[in-house]
C-alpha cells in the first residue's frame, strides 16, 4: 500500500498545474438549497467535471474518456441541481437514487460525487490504480454514493427497478426517484426491455431513466454495428413516457428530469448526445472507446475545456458584478436573479 | 412446521419455509420468474402478495432487480429453475449479486437429472460447478424436504450471497425431524471404517442404501456424509473420515467436474491424499424419461454408488497413502 500511496502522490503532483481553481462545496441536500444552481452555473460544473474526467484518464492511462464527456452535462444537472442527496450521509434513507447503468462512465460519476464531498477530490487521481477506491467501474462496496455496483451493461435498468419497489414497500415512491443513465450499448442488450416492461408492468411511479444517446460504440457507430433506431418510441410503446431532449442543452436536461419527478409511469428521458462532447478533436468522432487520451490528446483537451472554464467563470463574474447580489459567492458568482431558474 | 415423515420433494420444504420466513421478517420478498408453482414460491406469493414479484419469463432481469432490492435493505429470494438461475442469469448473479456481497438467495428448483421427461435442456448438471466457481458464492444442497427446510430458514441468518439447489421429485426423508441446523455443512449419516460415501442432495438417501447393500452383501462398514453446504465445505470432518476409511466414493446428481467429486478431491489432495472416486454425471447431457429412469439410465442409484465402492475398494490397498493392511473385507 505504502508504494500505491506513494504512487498517487506522484501521479497527483503530475498534474497539480492542471487543477482548477478550487470550488466552493455546494450545499448538501440539494432539496434544501434555497438558490438552486442556474443553468450558466451548472454548464460551468459540467466544464469542471470534464476537466476531471481529462485529468485522471490522463494520470490513469485507461477509462472511457469519451462516454463520460457526453454524459457530463446530465450528470452535472443531476448532482448540482435535480437529485436530493446529502454527501454527509450518503445512506440517507429518502435520498434520490442515482445509478450509473452505463458504468464505464465511472469518471463522470467519481468527479461529482468527489466535488461533493463524497470522498476528497485528490482521490479522483488514483483511477483505476492498485489500492484506489475508485475501481474501474463504480463499486458499492467500495466508493460512497454509488448506490450499486454497475459496468456490465443491460443490467441497471432493471437494478434501478429493483431499487425502485423496494422502496415502494418502505412507503417511498412519493418520496424518493429513482435515475438511472443508460448508454445505447444498454439499449442493445436484452435485459434493459426485460426491465422496460417489468417497470410499466409493476406501474412504479418514481423511476426515470435516461439514455445518453451519443450513437458511437467500440466497434463504430450505433448505425453501423446494431441500430437502436428510435429509443424513445421503444420506451413508449413498452408503456413508458417517453420524451427526447437535446442531452447538451442544459434547460432541457434540468427541465426534463424535474419533470420525470412528477409523471404517473416510468419515464424515459432520450438524450442526443455526441462523444466526447467538449473536446473538439474527440466530439463525434469514431476511435475513442476505451481508449485513454494521449498525453498530447490531454493536453490539447485540457487546454480547451479550462479556456471554456475561463470563460463561463468570468460570464458569471461579470453578470454578478452587474447584479451585485451578494458578498459570499465566492470565485464562481452568481448570475442575476431569476436567469435560468426553470 | 411439522417434519416430512414420508416422501416429499426438497422444493416444497423451501416453498414452505419461504412462507414462515415471510411471517418472521417484514424485509423478506420472493421473486419468480413464471415458474411459481413448480419452484413453490406461489405459497409466499399467496401469503404476501406486495412482497411477491412475480417477473414473467425473464431470470436476468429478475437477479438484477433483486440485486436492486438488496442494494436497498430487503432480503429477496429468487427462485426458477436450477438450469436459469444458474445458466442464463450467470452474469447477472454474477456482477449484481456475488460481486456486491448482497445477501439474495437463489432458490433453483428441479436441479440434476431427476426432473425427468423435460430432458436436457432442463436438466441443470453443471450448476453447483458454476455456483462454486462464483467467488463469495455459497451453495447448499440440502437432502430431503426436513433439510431443506431448515436450509431456506436458517440461510435467513447468513449475509453471504446464496445458492440452493433443490429437486423436483418427492425423495425419502433423510432426517426424520427437522434438522435444528445444517452446522458446518457436512452430516456423518453412519459410521463405518472401511470407505467413505461422501453424497449431497438426492445421492444422499442412495448412498445409505448402498452403504447398507455394502455391509449386507460384502460385510463393508460404510460411512455415509452428507454435504450440504458444498461451499465452503467443512474440511475438517471430510478430512477425519478420509483418514480413517482411507478411500471415498462421492454420489452427485450432478457432473463430477467441478461439484461434489472435485471439491472432495480438492480437500483429500491438500490435506490426506487418498483415492476419491466419483459417481455423476461424465461428459454428457442429460436425456427424456420419468425421472427414476433418468437416473437409472445415468447409474444415479444405490447400485451404482455401490458397485463404485466395490471398484475403490480393490484399488484401496494399492493406491492408498499411507497404504494399508489387507482389508478385512477379502
Amino acid at each position: 500500500m505504502e508504494s500505491a500511496a506513494g504512487a498517487a502522490a506522484a501521479n497527483l503532483a503530475d498534474v497539480a498545474h492542471l487543477r482548477p481553481v478550487p470550488d466552493p462545496k455546494p450545499p448538501s441536500r440539494s432539496s434544501e438549497r434555497e438558490d438552486a444552481p442556474s443553468t450558466p452555473e451548472l454548464e460551468r460544473w459540467a466544464t469542471v467535471l470534464r476537466i476531471e474526467c481529462t485529468r485522471m484518464l490522463a494520470v490513469a492511462k485507461s477509462g472511457h474518456l469519451d462516454s463520460s464527456l457526453s454524459a457530463a452535462d446530465i450528470v452535472a444537472a443531476l448532482y448540482y441541481r435535480v437529485l436530493r442527496h446529502d454527501p454527509e450521509d450518503p445512506e440517507w434513507r429518502e435520498r434520490d437514487r442515482f445509478v450509473l447503468c452505463k458504468g464505464h462512465a465511472a469518471p463522470i460519476q467519481y468527479a461529482a460525487l468527489a466535488h461533493h464531498g463524497y470522498f476528497q477530490l485528490r482521490d479522483l487521481m488514483g483511477l483505476r490504480q492498485i489500492g484506489s477506491q475508485l475501481q474501474g467501474h463504480p463499486d458499492m462496496n467500495r466508493t460512497a454514493g454509488v448506490e450499486v455496483s454497475t459496468g456490465s451493461l443491460g443490467q441497471g435498468l432493471s437494478m434501478c427497478l429493483g431499487i425502485t419497489l423496494a422502496l415502494r414497500l418502505d412507503g417511498l415512491a412519493d418520496t424518493a426517484q429513482v435515475f438511472g443513465l443508460l448508454s445505447d450499448g444498454d439499449c442493445q442488450e436484452g435485459q434493459t426491455w426485460e426491465a422496460a416492461m417489468a417497470a410499466a408492468h409493476f406501474e412504479v411511479p418514481n423511476l426515470t431513466a435516461i439514455v445518453d444517446y451519443n450513437h458511437l460504440q467500440t466497434d463504430g457507430t450505433t448505425e453501423e454495428v446494431m441500430d437502436t433506431g428510435d429509443v424513445r418510441a421503444k420506451f413508449e410503446a413498452f408503456g413508458w413516457d417517453a420524451i427526447e431532449i437535446d442531452g447538451h442543452d442544459m434547460n432541457a436536461i434540468v427541465e426534463a428530469l424535474e419533470r420525470s419527478r412528477g409523471v404517473d409511469r416510468p419515464a424515459a428521458i432520450v438524450c442526443q448526445t455526441k462523444k466526447g462532447r467538449g473536446v473538439s478533436t474527440m466530439e463525434g468522432r469514431f476511435g475513442f472507446h476505451g481508449k485513454p487520451p494521449s498525453p498530447d490528446q490531454a493536453e490539447e483537451a485540457l487546454t480547451e475545456l479550462e479556456a471554456r472554464l475561463a470563460e463561463q467563470t468570468a460570464a458569471l463574474q461579470a453578470a454578478d458584478a452587474g447584479g451585485g447580489e451578494d458578498d459570499d459567492a465566492g470565485d464562481i458568482g452568481r448570475p442575476p436573479e431569476g436567469e435560468g431558474r426553470t | 412446521m411439522n417434519a416430512a415423515t414420508k416422501p416429499t420433494a426438497t422444493r416444497h420444504g423451501y416453498g414452505d419455509a419461504l412462507v414462515d420466513l415471510g411471517e418472521a421478517h417484514e424485509d423478506v420478498v420472493a421473486l419468480d420468474a413464471d415458474l411459481s408453482v413448480s419452484t413453490q414460491s406461489a405459497k409466499f406469493g399467496k401469503a404476501y402478495p406486495e412482497r411477491f414479484f412475480n417477473v414473467g419469463t425473464a431470470e436476468a432481469n429478475m437477479m438484477s432487480m433483486a440485486c436492486g432490492m438488496a442494494a436497498t435493505g430487503k432480503v429477496p429470494y429468487c427462485s426458477t429453475f436450477a438450469v436459469f438461475a444458474s445458466g442464463r442469469a450467470y452474469d447477472q448473479v454474477r456482477v449484481g449479486i456475488a460481486h456486491n456481497e448482497l445477501k439474495v438467495r437463489i432458490g433453483a428448483s428441479h436441479g440434476g437429472v431427476s426432473l425427468g421427461e423435460d430432458g436436457a435442456t432442463h436438466q441443470m448438471i453443471e450448476d453447483i460447478a458454476l455456483m462454486r466457481a462464483m467467488p463469495r458464492m455459497q451453495v447448499v444442497v440440502p437432502a430431503d424436504y426436513n433439510q431443506a427446510y431448515r436450509a431456506t430458514v436458517e440461510s435467513y441468518e447468513k449475509d453471504e450471497p446464496m445458492y440452493l439447489r433443490f429437486g423436483r421429485p418427492s425423495t425419502p426423508v433423510v432426517y426424520e425431524e427437522i434438522p435444528e441446523t445444517l452446522g458446518e455443512g457436512v452430516d456423518v449419516l453412519r459410521e463405518g471404517k472401511d470407505i467413505s460415501i461422501i453424497a449431497c442432495g438426492h445421492m444422499v438417501w442412495r448412498a445409505m442404501e448402498a452403504a447398507e447393500s455394502l455391509e449386507r452383501e460384502d460385510g463393508v462398514e460404510a460411512e455415509v456424509l452428507n454435504v450440504s453446504i458444498v461451499k465452503p465445505i467443512d474440511t475438517e470432518t471430510i478430512v477425519e473420515s478420509l483418514a480413517k476409511t482411507g478411500v471415498a466414493v462421492t454420489a452427485e446428481e450432478h457432473r463430477i467436474v467441478g461439484g461434489l467429486a472435485d471439491a472432495v478431491r480438492h480437500v483429500a489432495a491438500e490435506q490426506h491424499p487418498v483415492p476419491v472416486f466419483a459417481v455423476g454425471m461424465r461428459d454428457e447431457f442429460g436425456i427424456s424419461g420419468t425421472g427414476e429412469a433418468c437416473m437409472e439410465h445415468f447409474g444415479l442409484t444405490p447400485r451404482g454408488i455401490a458397485d463404485r465402492a466395490r471398484e475403490a475398494l480393490v484399488l484401496k490397498p494399492i493406491v492408498s497413502h499411507p497404504p494399508l493392511h489387507g482389508p478385512e473385507w477379502t
